[in-house]
C-alpha cells in the first residue's frame, strides 16, 4: 500500500519535471514551470525519505543533517550571487551535481572492491559510466566557472597540441575502464581510485582549450552529462524518477547545446575543438595602419542628447562592469528629452544567451525597449546614434565580408548601417574571440575608451549639464 | 549473447521508458526562444540534482557503523542538495525578472 503510494508520488514527480520543463520553454509560463519542477523534486525527495526498505538502518540523522547543510549553502549562494555572475553559478551547481554522482558511484564501487557487496557485470558497467561522466562533468564545470570568473585564462590551462593530449587522455581513460571492467572478479580499489583521478583530469583537460566565449555551450553540454550520470545512477538503484529526470536533462541539455551552437552559427565539433580565435592573423593584418577616431564626453553627450533615436548595443563589457543600472540612468536622462532609446540584444551577447535580457531586466529596463537582432537590424538605417557598450564580436562586419575570419557567417548586429556609431570599450584590444574588428576603423565610428561603468557615469554627468 | 537477450527481455519496460524519455526531452526543448536559454539550462541543471535521491538511498541502506559509506553518502547529499536548492532558487530569480518587466 505504502509502496504503491510512493510509486505514484514518483510518477507525479516525473510528470512535474516534464511539464515543468515544457512550461519553462515559453516566457509566459516559465516561472510556473520552475515552480512545478521544484514541487516535483520536493515530493520525490520526501517519498525517497519514507519509501519502506526492509531492515534498512535509515540513519535519518545523517540524511537530515546533510540536507540542511546543503540546502542552506545552496539557497544562500543562489540569493547572494550577482546577476552578472549567474552563468558561473549555474556551472558550479552543475559541477556539484556531477560530484554527487561521483561520490555515489565511488562508494558503491569501493564497497564492491572490499567484498562487501556483489555486483553483476551490468551493474558494474553502469557504475563505471556514472563515475566517468560524473567526474568529467565535475571538473569540467569547475574549470568553466574559473574561466568565466576570470580566475584562469585560456592560455594558462592549455598545452601546445592540446587536442592530441585530450585524445590520448580519452584513450587511456577508456582503456583503463575496460581493464577495470574485465578484471571484475578480482576488483582493486587502487585501480578504481586511479580511474576516478584520470576521469577528473580528463574533465579539466576537455574544457581547457575551449574559448571563453563558447563557455555557455560547454556548460550546457556538461549539464547534459550530469543528467546522464544521474540517470545511470538511477539504473543502479532501480529508481524510475532518477532515470526519467536524468535522461530528460540529458536529452534536453544536448538539444539546448545544439540550439546555442546554432545561435552562433558554429558546429558543436567546432566549439569542442576550440579553434576560435587561433588562426585569424591573416584576416586583419592590415588593421595596423588604420587609426581609430576618439570622441570626447562632451561631444558624445551633445550628440546623444539631440538625437531622435538611440540604439544601445550592450555586450559582456557592460556585464563585467556591472553597468546595467548606469545605462538605465542614461536612458532615463535621454528619454526625458524625447530621445527614443532602445536596446539591441544579440542572441549571444554577454556570456550566455539571454544573459543581457536578465541584466537589463534587473535594472528595470522595460521589455518593449529590448529589440532582438532581426528587429534591430531592420530599424538600423533609421537610427541616429548607435552606442556599443562593451560588445565586440557581435557587431563585427567581418561576419559578412571576410571569409577568413572565425566569425564569418555568424549573424551580427549591423550597427554600421546607422548614421553614427560610438563604441565604448576598455581598449583597442580584440574581443573575446581574439580577433580585430574593422568596425572600429569605419568612417562612421568613433571610440570612447574606459571601463563601461566609469565612462557611462561621466557621460551621464555631461548629459546632466545639458539638461540644466 | 543469450545473457544479452535475457537482459533485454527482463528490462524491456525500462528500455521503453529510456527511449521515450529521450524523445520527450528533445521535443520539449526543440522550440525555445533564445532569451530563455539561460534560465532553461539552469532549470534543467536543478532537475539533474535528482541524483541526490541515490545519495539518500545510499545512506538509508548503509549499516549504522559503516562510517565510510555514511560520510561519503552525506557528502553526496550535501552536494546534491546544493545543486537542487541552489539551482531552483537561481532559476526562479532569473525568471522573476522576466515577469516583472511585463507589468
Amino acid at each position: 500500500m505504502l509502496i504503491t503510494a510512493i510509486n505514484l508520488i514518483y510518477l507525479l514527480g516525473a510528470t512535474s519535471f516534464v511539464i515543468g520543463l515544457k512550461q519553462m520553454s515559453s516566457p509566459d509560463t516559465a516561472r510556473k514551470g520552475n515552480a512545478l519542477a521544484t514541487f516535483g523534486m520536493g515530493v520525490a525527495i520526501l517519498a525517497t525519505l519514507f519509501i519502506p526498505i526492509i531492515d534498512a538502518p535509515n540513519n535519518y540523522l545523517w540524511i537530515f543533517g546533510a540536507m540542511i547543510v546543503g540546502g542552506i549553502i545552496g539557497y544562500i549562494s543562489a540569493i547572494k550571487i550577482e546577476m552578472t555572475a549567474m552563468p558561473q553559478m549555474v556551472s558550479v551547481f552543475n559541477g556539484l551535481g556531477g560530484a554527487c554522482a561521483v561520490v555515489l558511484a565511488f562508494t558503491e564501487l569501493a564497497q564492491y572492491a572490499d567484498g562487501n557487496t556483489i555486483l553483476n557485470s551490468g551493474q558494474l558497467l553502469i557504475l563505471l559510466i556514472t563515475l566517468l561522466i560524473g567526474a568529467i562533468a565535475f571538473t569540467g564545470s569547475m574549470l568553466a566557472y574559473a574561466k568565466l570568473q576570470g580566475l584562469l585564462k585560456d592560455s594558462q590551462v592549455t598545452f601546445p597540441k592540446h587536442n592530441i593530449v585530450n585524445i590520448i587522455l580519452l584513450g587511456a581513460l577508456l582503456a583503463m575502464s575496460g581493464y577495470v571492467y574485465l578484471s571484475m572478479n578480482d576488483p582493486s580499489l587502487l585501480y578504481i581510485v586511479l580511474l576516478m583521478v584520470l576521469a577528473l583530469i580528463y574533465g579539466f583537460s576537455f574544457v581547457a582549450p575551449i574559448g571563453g566565449a563558447d563557455m555557455p555551450v560547454v556548460i550546457s553540454l556538461l549539464n547534459a552529462f550530469t543528467g546522464l550520470s544521474a540517470a545511470a545512477a538511477g539504473l543502479i538503484y532501480e529508481n524510475k524518477i532518477m532515470l526519467v529526470g536524468g535522461i530528460l536533462v540529458g536529452s534536453a541539455g544536448i538539444i539546448l547545446t545544439v540550439l546555442m551552437c546554432k545561435a552562433m552559427n558554429r558546429s558543436l565539433l567546432n566549439v569542442l575543438i576550440g579553434g576560435f580565435g587561433e588562426n585569424n592573423h591573416t584576416a586583419t593584418d592590415n588593421g595596423d595602419k588604420q587609426l581609430a577616431k576618439e570622441i570626447t564626453y562632451t561631444d558624445l553627450a551633445i550628440q546623444l542628447y539631440y538625437s531622435e533615436s538611440v540604439l544601445i548595443v550592450p555586450g559582456y563589457g557592460l556585464a563585467v562592469a556591472q553597468a546595467q543600472k548606469v545605462v538605465k540612468r542614461l536612458d532615463n536622462l535621454l528619454s526625458a528629452n524625447g530621445v527614443d532609446v532602445k536596446y539591441a540584444i544579440h542572441p549571444v551577447a554577454g556570456r550566455m544567451p539571454g544573459h543581457m535580457n536578465v541584466l537589463l531586466a534587473e535594472a528595470d529596463v522595460p521589455y518593449p525597449k529590448l529589440l532582438d537582432m532581426e528587429d534591430a537590424n531592420e530599424a538600423m538605417s533609421n537610427t541616429d546614434m548607435v552606442l556599443v557598450i562593451g560588445a565586440n564580436d557581435v557587431v563585427n562586419p567581418a561576419a559578412y565580408d571576410d571569409p577568413a575570419s572565425p566569425v564569418y557567417g555568424m549573424p551580427v548586429i549591423n550597427v554600421w548601417e546607422a548614421k553614427n556609431v560610438v563604441v565604448m570599450k576598455r581598449s583597442m584590444s580584440p574581443g573575446y574571440a581574439g580577433i580585430q574588428n574593422q568596425l572600429f576603423f569605419h568612417h562612421k565610428t568613433k571610440m570612447l575608451f574606459g571601463d563601461a561603468k566609469t565612462t557611462l557615469e561621466q557621460l551621464n554627468d555631461e548629459v546632466k549639464t545639458l539638461d540644466a | 549473447m543469450e545473457q544479452l537477450f535475457l537482459f533485454l527481455d527482463n528490462n524491456l519496460i525500462l528500455i521503453y521508458l529510456l527511449i521515450f524519455t529521450v524523445i520527450l526531452g528533445f521535443e520539449v526543448i526543440s522550440k525555445v526562444p533564445t532569451v530563455l536559454h539561460t534560465p532553461l539550462m539552469s532549470g534543467a541543471n536543478a532537475i539533474s540534482g535528482v541524483v541526490i535521491i541515490g545519495a539518500i538511498l545510499l545512506i538509508r541502506n548503509a549499516s549504522s557503523t559503516d562510517y565510510f559509506s555514511l560520510s561519503l553518502g552525506a557528502l553526496g547529499v550535501v552536494l546534491g542538495m546544493i545543486n537542487v536548492v541552489g539551482g531552483f532558487a537561481v532559476t526562479n530569480r532569473m525568471l522573476k525578472m522576466f515577469s516583472k518587466k511585463k507589468k
